[in-house]
């Protein structure tokens, strides 16, 4: 089981994604720099938050069409799984291997909390070690989270259970006081319809130790390190 | 157009040095007097600036250099005191946090987004020059009356200009405080605070060593932005504020995090001789402090600067304070590996001179000489001040029953927990990233942040304080008091106090009673500093903080950092069980003079505030260090703002099971011992099981004890008031400043 981490100028979470990494699978996950044009043979690459190149233009945007995409494309077409968190999820929806677009929050604001989320769908390589409808708790830590797809494009999401996660109450129901950013349909994580490739906006390598808090995130990298394995 | 402009605008060569281009860089007459006498001609223009950069409050603590010499600055774990660009402290196992606080009062007053970010640039810099990662950083934040027209721009502004550079650069906000009083509307106060992880064996310093050793600059591109920066946070604000704005600078996080790759990358290698950051007075600063303390001399090509602009004068060059931008003295065959580093990250690289053994600070720019300057004296050489003063007599204290006894105690808590000054900060923090990095043990609203040593088992703990009405009301109680509290928050969450960092902010010191608030705290912070074994290893000191001669509170914000040995025992607030003792540990004296209650509730501010008893205070943290350590304790809160019922009620809050509070003070009543703000006390939380023990412990201690409750249910009940259910507390508790930020 071998995982790449993108690492673009400006990423910064980049560190904690490869602790969860090392820590569910007990292996080093592979750094590779955003002017590399070949990712090494891997099961897993991912796209993890931060922002890359400052945030300029928009988030993910000029990382979108940085050199190593090409290869990340490539590996995607090829049914690699691929996961981007937070500007990652950005990333991805800018470089069009995901639908629909991440605007700035509701808010207006950064926003640093923990959220629940409802997994909508345990049948993915990316949640399976997940129940469908379990609510979980993990934070969110961004300014441009708020997910927004068209009418279309949203029905064949939910049509090819396409929608991971959704931010909800405590208790499960979904409903706007829990929509943190302000989210289309409170959607945190989507996958495209070959099932290879989700972004989403919490961050589970934040919440994989009960000394941090709580373990919620670890049953994402269970089920992908498990599928790339 | 100003004196400055004229000379500007005027062919090189022709400039006469008025006595108001002399007052416009902020020098006094006799200053330049000793300019001439120093160099024995008149300077260029360039060379005034150079001086005004150096010789300005910011740059030389030129007023408090003489009393900041009587602090403690040294400890068995002390690497590196105040005069680097942060301390260092030993945690052991080869490891050291590097870290210092800083103030950004007035940029941030005139542009708060920019101002605030730019602060936290400046002290992440300060904190990575020295080759330490930055693991956590905190905010100390005064703003004006929220009644008054600017300030909830100034919030809106300020936070969102931390959390903007702070989440982009990627360290976590993890503490700090907020508060709001009248006396800081025309003059709000940033102090940004960071903490670093290093290798005791690869630390960086800025002494320059070896002759004809390249000089190098990196990072951003020069700009004319901040120009005059340090001069300006070095002169009161008369009304003109608007017309300061091109002196604040503008921030990149963006480059500051590729600067702080590149530097860690090339620290790696072993390239680097001498490094400093360029923070105030740029270009200047930096060269002068690397070559002065190394002997040297220094000689600086401006041609070879990078320039964000076409055609900038030697003199905007000296005097810019781009932000993200380094200088450092390199190993001269390392040049090569440097340079791919820094191109690799995007960053500027350029040799722009080398070191002499000549003593002098030469600038050369367009094949002119524009500045040769003796390089010592322009540090050390700096005035030096003994500003008259004024002891401050403090008002006599008041007996507890001066203060009238509120209607009901409840109504009274409910209106202090939705006050501005202790409603809950969520609005503030949940803007700031606070679990990047992946080792925030205790978030903020706690009494301390713990911050998990990566990959070990160990912590390091920081909280920033300071009660401003009480250094107005007895600076060397407030003095002391500052330093206290903070060696309390750490002991409460069971970190062994390790060492302080200070902001000292002031008014002009050219006022005695001024200056004697600043010698009195100085006087009081280095006693506590001394009966606690908490040295003080970096700071920073701002005066001039007043607009139109209404000076701030003295506020010297002290920032304490501790070290957790072991997170088994760290320590939190929260009381989440049902039948739990709660004592209260340290002498109650119902001491209500200058406390939040009176000033909230009863609407008085006087008398002398609390006493701190430093003896008294260390046997209190000492004990509960030992309760926490021996797990005889569930949960641990210090007692300050708003006393007893504030704590037990924040406990709750925090861990949502409520509390029945019981009150036995013999001759004291109960609102003095519900609200009095007795210093050196916690509330403990402990089974049952152990409350002898903890009892015992406390009284072979020789410090005093009391059972004032037990938790259960999910209401407050303060003796002889209705119960307070902790929802609609929480609702208080939490409206406040969010329902202020709407507008409403």
């Amino acid at each position: 089981m071998k995982t790449a981490i993108i690492v673009f100028p400006g990423i910064n979470r980049e560190r904690d994604m490869a602790t969860a990494i090392r820590t569910v699978s007990g292996r080093d996950p592979v750094m590779v720099w955003h002017t590399e044009t070949e990712i090494p043979p891997v099961d897993l690459v991912i796209l993890p938050g931060g922002y890359s190149y400052g945030d300029y233009l928009r988030p993910g945007a000029i990382a979108a069409r940085s050199p190593v995409m090409r290869d990340v494309a490539r590996k995607a077409a090829d049914g690699v799984t691929v996961m981007g968190v937070c500007n990652g999820f950005q990333i991805l929806t800018e470089a069009g291997l995901l639908p629909g677009v991440l605007m700035r929050n509701r808010s207006l604001r950064f926003v640093c909390r923990d959220v629940h989320l409802r997994v909508e769908n345990s049948q993915t390589r990316f949640t399976r070690h997940y129940d469908a409808g379990q609510v979980i708790r993990i934070p969110v830590a961004h300014h441009d989270g708020n997910y927004f797809a068209d009418a279309e494009t949203l029905r064949r999401l939910e049509d090819t259970g396409g929608v991971l996660f959704r931010y909800c109450a405590p208790d499960g129901t979904v409903n706007d006081a829990s929509n943190v950013n302000g989210s289309t349909a409170n959607i945190a994580g989507v996958r495209n319809v070959a099932g290879n490739v989700a972004g989403m906006m919490p961050h589970p390598e934040n919440l994989i130790d009960p000394l941090l808090g709580g373990t919620d995130g670890r049953a994402l990298f269970e089920s992908v390190l498990e599928a790339a394995a | 157009m100003s004196a400055l402009d004229a000379a500007t605008a005027s062919p090189a060569g022709k400039l006469t040095i008025t006595p108001e281009l002399v007052a416009e860089h902020g020098l006094k007459p006799e200053e330049y007097q000793r300019i001439l006498e120093l160099i024995g001609r008149e300077p260029s223009l360039t060379e005034l600036g150079i001086f005004s950069a150096m010789w300005n409050e910011h740059c030389s603590y030129k007023s408090s250099k003489k009393w900041l010499r009587t602090l403690p600055t040294s400890g068995p774990r002390v690497i590196q005191g105040p005069g680097e660009n942060a301390g260092v402290v030993d945690i052991g196992e080869g490891l050291a946090i590097v870290f210092k606080m800083e103030s950004h009062n007035h940029p941030s007053f005139i542009e708060p987004y920019q101002g605030a970010a730019t602060g936290v640039g400046g002290i992440l810099r300060d904190v990575f020059t020295m080759g330490a990662r930055p693991i956590a950083a905190l905010n100390a934040l005064r703003f004006g009356a929220p009644a008054h027209e600017r300030t909830r721009h100034l919030v809106a502004g300020v936070v969102a200009g931390i959390g903007g550079y702070g989440n982009a650069f990627g360290v976590p906000a993890v503490g700090g405080e907020v508060n709001f009083d009248a006396r800081y509307n025309g003059n709000i106060l940033v102090n940004a605070m960071a903490i670093g992880l290093a290798r005791t064996d690869s630390i960086f310093y800025s002494k320059a060593e070896g002759v004809g050793m390249p000089i190098v600059y990196l990072g951003a591109k020069t700009g004319r932005d901040g120009i005059h920066g340090a001069s300006m946070a070095s002169q009161e604000f008369s009304g003109d504020q608007e017309e300061k704005r091109p002196t604040v600078q503008v921030g990149d996080p963006f480059t500051e995090k590729c600067l702080l790759e590149a530097c860690l990358e090339l620290m790696a290698a072993d390239a680097i001789i001498a490094i400093q950051d360029m923070g105030a007075a740029g270009l200047t600063c930096s060269a002068v402090e690397m070559g002065a303390k190394g002997d040297l001399g220094v000689t600086l090509d401006l041609d070879a600067v990078p320039c964000r602009e076409a055609g900038m004068t030697a003199y905007e060059m000296m005097l810019s304070e781009s932000q993200e931008r380094m200088l450092m003295v390199l190993k001269p065959d390392k040049e090569a590996q440097a340079r791919a580093i820094f191109e690799k990250w995007g960053l500027d690289f350029a040799v722009v001179g080398e070191t002499t053994d000549t003593c002098r600070f030469v600038v050369r720019h367009r094949g002119v000489v524009e500045a040769d300057l003796p390089i010592r004296e322009l540090g050390d050489e700096a005035p030096e001040y003994d500003r008259p003063w004024v002891e401050h007599r403090p008002q006599p204290p008041l007996t507890p029953d001066a203060v009238p006894a509120p209607r009901d105690a409840g109504e009274a808590l409910v209106a202090l927990m939705g006050s501005p000054d202790l409603c809950s900060r969520r609005w503030v923090w949940e803007q700031y990233d606070h679990l990047i990095l992946g080792n925030t043990v205790q978030r903020p609203g706690g009494d301390a942040a713990v911050i998990r040593i990566d990959g070990t088992n160990r912590a390091i703990a920081a909280t920033a304080d300071v009660t401003p009405r009480y250094c107005e009301a007895d600076p060397v109680e407030g003095g002391r008091q500052a330093v206290a509290e903070a060696w309390r928050n750490l002991t409460a969450v069971g970190a062994e106090p390790l060492a302080v960092t200070d902001n000292l902010n002031f008014g002009n010191p050219e006022r005695p009673e001024i200056m004697g608030q600043l010698v009195g705290c100085i006087r009081g912070i280095g006693e506590a500093c001394r009966a606690l074994a908490f040295p003080i290893v970096s700071g920073n000191v701002s005066l001039y903080n007043e607009t139109d001669g209404v000076a701030i509170p003295p506020t010297p914000t002290i920032g304490g950092v501790g070290l957790i040995d072991d997170l088994a025992h760290h320590m939190v607030l929260s009381l989440d069980r049902e039948g739990l003792d709660l004592l209260v540990i340290g002498a109650e004296r119902g001491h209500l003079g200058r406390s939040l209650y009176q000033r909230n509730i009863v609407g008085e501010d006087r008398g002398a505030p609390p006493p701190v008893d430093l003896s008294a205070e260390r046997a209190a943290g000492d004990l509960v260090l030992g309760l926490i350590r021996n797990r005889l304790v569930e949960a641990v809160h210090d007692c300050s703002d708003g006393g007893l019922a504030v704590a037990i009620a924040e406990m709750a809050l925090a861990g949502g099971v409520g509390a029945d509070v019981r009150l036995d003070g013999g001759d004291i009543p109960h609102h003095a011992l519900l609200f009095g703000e007795d210093q050196g006390r916690y509330v403990v939380a402990c089974d049952p099981a152990h409350t002898a023990e903890v009892m015992s412990r406390a009284g072979n201690a020789g410090v005093a004890v009391r059972l004032t409750g037990r938790s259960g249910g999910s209401r407050l009940t303060l003796p002889g008031a209705a119960p307070i259910s902790l929802d609609s507390l929480r609702e208080v508790h939490e409206g406040w400043l969010p329902r202020y930020m709407d507008g409403d």
